[in-house]
């Protein structure tokens, strides 16, 4: 007992600073690519090496319609090494409450060769990326006003590899820990204010997903976690899957990431509170 | 034909015992040999290299070769881990008689695979004492998704949730606990079925492939390098284990081989891996005894290896890192430096957390004598990987067939005899201890060159078995080649699907409430089972 203690003090508090200081993420990781679209020559390239699709070209009379997925983006950093008008960035907080918030579309003027003249229109695509500061405070306020201080999570796999589990999992931990915010993750959908659902939703899953919600009080929370929840990802649609948590169920707020990292989540969680309506 | 020395006698004893039989003896790599044999030759020789040889059957599966060689294979992969390769039995089928017969009464271990093949290809199985649906539940139309007239994106009618008919446990005080597929913790989805007559568990029947998502039949529709990117969301955990076994059945099919340097960082890869899962799963074994702050601890420790991922490959869990032809990260001295003292940080702490868990008297006395699997049951289903090495089974593909960097690296396999939860924790710490040492000798021996070697379109028409040592055990991937850059067929085995019958076993006589220690202790992946 002695030793369990002594060991608690010897290592002190490791739980992250945040939100008074932003994530601490390596300058190396890997998250949102980020584009020139002013710039972009030629997106073939890109989107032939893009694994999951997330980067698109579609041609029409001298046009290119060129597409980014963020939802389907898997975040391997494929595209900037072939492409100078991508490079990625290490931000990982990109949740979104709208699907479509996660694409960029933009369309170009083409050259005799096939590369891209010049912009014709856009980039269309989501406004900038929720501020990074203030998350966790702003979080803690809004359970306390809504939820009176707990959030309540049930978490599904749907049909997940195990990936954004592991991340999950980390939201338990001493570095990340989630009950600091209120936010505890439960047994039972039925003690559930918010489903956390990772995965495409494969055939299989599909009613036992539907059933858990069913079993939620309202109002209740729907969060799609990963390429696989926003988009279907890699997988897509099969015979075995039917796509992103969307094609299923009513989804709240998307956290794009294979996997999303902690922070990433913590910051999905923040917006989907955000989407709660106002007690009294 | 090159054949290595060491299953010359194997593969000539074969021969002599069932003379002329073979269509084919084929040895595209010298450790990996072909038999071509008629189907009513199998079992036969099967039970040749199980008895005389001490083959293990690693891996069964089919293949649709009709529009080709108008036959479905049947591919019978055995390893021989004393004369360090594989022989592999690949028998027709004719396509005028779908059907094949079954070995799982002499051999357990496949089991699952044989109704694999059945439900996925609509093979017949003959002789099956459980020839029920495995891969398909109950409520899929009668449809054959790796057949090649299987369309993969093939609209079924939704699921209906047609109620699975498990085996009746009956007599007096006997009932029934379901439990899943949506469990309580933040964990995969299946479903179990306990039969207990008070606490003790009488039965338990596993239902899975809940996350069936149609990997292998996407792997088909998908430009090989794309596959890399596949193969690591087959189990997340695992995700650079199972991408690395991609890698090397593609390199081995196309004569690659990745530089000195690449192969040396694989193992680098490959025992973060083990770290932090290691390390994660000690924790957790932890927790479902209620020591929690034995657990937190591990989580701090695991959360500095998932650090260093990222720092060193750009992904926490190491996503993204491997590619065909070697890998996509390197070491620089400043990186080298890093991880060195990760490795001096890690050591101590972690051997703080084995102290604390060890004097944890309550913690042991939960831990030892549960879910007890013993060495004879762990032989017979075939048990692999750590959980094996908890039960006496001393095999591990790093020492046996030594792949990446491990054939210049020293190591000791632990094995323990109990095959209890508190042994296959054991198992963990003291691998735990064997990957710091190893990752100090890669560093200290790192080759200079190149991270990967230039590859290009994949020849068609080949055949190549990959295979590495995960940290939960074998993986293997087998693939053919098709024109275009394409495959025509990728088999993926992870540990898991050989393990789980196993959990059945250990479970037995103990009472529902270890359920979840004893799972976790195993801890397979229900994705890299369900694919």
């Amino acid at each position: 007992m002695f030793n369990i203690l002594s060991e608690s003090l010897r290592t002190g508090v490791v739980t992250s600073g945040y939100p008074a200081t932003p994530p601490d993420v390596s300058p190396a990781a890997r998250g949102r690519p980020v584009f020139d679209w002013a710039a972009w020559r030629d997106a073939r390239p890109a989107a032939a090496i893009c694994p999951t699709g997330a980067i698109a070209c579609a041609e029409g009379a001298g046009r290119r319609t060129v597409r980014f997925d963020l939802g389907r983006c898997i975040f391997c950093g494929l595209c900037a090494e072939t492409d100078p008008a991508i490079r990625m960035t290490n931000v990982c907080e990109c949740a979104v409450a709208h699907r479509a918030d996660l694409v960029t579309t933009a369309e170009y003027r083409l050259r005799a060769d096939g590369t891209q003249e010049a912009l014709a229109a856009g980039p269309t695509g989501p406004a900038a990326p929720e501020p990074l500061t203030g998350v966790g405070r702003e979080l803690q306020a809004r359970v306390t006003a809504v939820l009176g201080r707990s959030l309540h999570v049930r978490q599904v796999d749907a049909g997940s590899c195990n990936g954004c589990e592991m991340e999950i999992g980390g939201l338990n931990g001493p570095v990340y820990d989630a009950e600091r915010f209120g936010i505890h993750f439960v047994a039972s959908p039925r003690h559930a204010d918010l489903l956390l659902v990772t995965g495409p939703v494969t055939r299989n899953m599909e009613l036992a997903v539907r059933k858990t919600y069913d079993a939620m009080p309202a109002p209740r929370l729907v969060v799609a976690v990963g390429a696989c929840g926003c988009s279907g990802g890699i997988f897509g649609r099969n015979y075995a899957t039917c796509g992103g948590v969307d094609a299923v169920l009513p989804v709240d707020v998307h956290i794009p990431g294979c996997p999303p990292n902690p922070y990433a989540l913590l910051h999905g969680l923040l917006l989907a509170v955000g989407r709660l309506p106002r007690a009294g | 034909m090159n054949i290595a020395p060491e299953l010359l006698p194997a593969v000539a004893d074969l021969q002599d015992s069932f003379a002329g039989r073979f269509a084919a003896v084929l040895a595209p790599r010298p450790n990996e040999v072909y038999l071509h044999v008629p189907a009513d030759l199998v079992a036969g020789c099967c039970a040749h290299l199980y008895r005389k040889w001490d083959a293990r059957l690693v891996s069964l599966f089919a293949d649709d070769a009709r529009p080709a060689e108008a036959a479905f294979h049947l591919y019978y992969v055995f390893a021989l881990d004393a004369a360090h390769g594989f022989v592999i039995l690949r028998a027709p089928v004719s396509p005028d008689r779908p059907e094949f017969t079954s070995l799982t009464d002499a051999i357990h271990a496949v089991n699952w695979q044989e109704r694999e093949i059945q439900d996925l290809f609509g093979l017949q199985l003959l002789g099956h004492p459980n020839p029920r649906r495995c891969a398909l539940h109950d409520d899929w139309p009668a449809v054959h998704p790796l057949r090649k007239d299987f369309d993969l994106h093939t609209t079924l009618p939704p699921f209906q949730g047609v109620r699975h008919k498990f085996r009746e446990v009956e007599g007096e005080g006997v009932f029934q606990v379901p439990v899943g597929p949506v469990h309580a913790g933040i964990i995969e989805p299946g479903h179990f079925l306990f039969s207990v007559a008070g606490e003790p568990v009488l039965y338990l029947q596993l239902r899975l492939f809940y996350t069936h998502k149609g990997t292998e039949k996407l792997f088909e529709a998908l430009p090989i390098p794309h596959g890399v990117r596949l193969a690591e969301s087959i189990s997340g955990d695992s995700g650079f284990a199972h991408a690395t076994a991609f890698c090397h059945a593609v390199e081995r099919a196309a004569g690659i081989e990745p530089p000195d340097r690449a192969r040396a960082l694989r193992t680098v890869g490959l025992e973060l891996e083990r770290l932090y899962n290691h390390i994660g799963d000690i924790g957790a074994i932890c927790t479902d005894v209620a020591f929690v702050t034995a657990h937190m601890h591990a989580l701090r420790l695991k959360e500095a290896v998932l650090r260093a991922n990222e720092h060193l490959t750009g992904s926490r869990l190491l996503r993204g890192a491997a590619c065909l032809g070697g890998v996509r990260f390197d070491l620089d001295p400043g990186r080298q430096d890093a991880l060195a003292r990760l490795l001096a940080w890690l050591k101590p702490e972690f051997e703080s957390l084995v102290e604390l868990i060890r004097e944890s008297s309550g913690t042991r006395d939960r831990l030892e004598t549960t879910g007890v699997l013993k060495p004879e049951v762990a032989r017979d289903l075939g048990v692999v990987g750590l959980a094996g090495r908890a039960s006496g089974i001393d095999r591990d593909l790093r020492r046996d067939l030594p792949h990446a960097f491990y054939d210049r690296v020293r190591f000791t396999v632990p094995v323990f005899t109990e095959g209890d939860v508190q042994r296959r924790l054991a198992v963990r710490r003291e691998e735990v201890f064997q990957s710091i040492a190893i990752l100090h000798q890669v560093l200290a021996q790192l080759p200079v060159g190149p991270i990967a070697a230039p590859v290009g379109p994949i020849p068609p028409d080949r055949t190549a078995l990959g295979y590495v040592e995960g940290w939960r055990g074998e993986i293997f991937h087998w693939i053919r080649t098709a024109p275009g850059n394409r495959l025509a067929r990728c088999k993926v085995k992870d540990p898991s699907l050989q393990n789980w019958p196993a959990l059945s076993e250990a479970i037995l006589g103990n009472i529902i409430p270890d359920f979840p220690v004893v799972n976790k202790s195993f801890n397979l992946s229900y994705s890299g089972t369900d694919r």
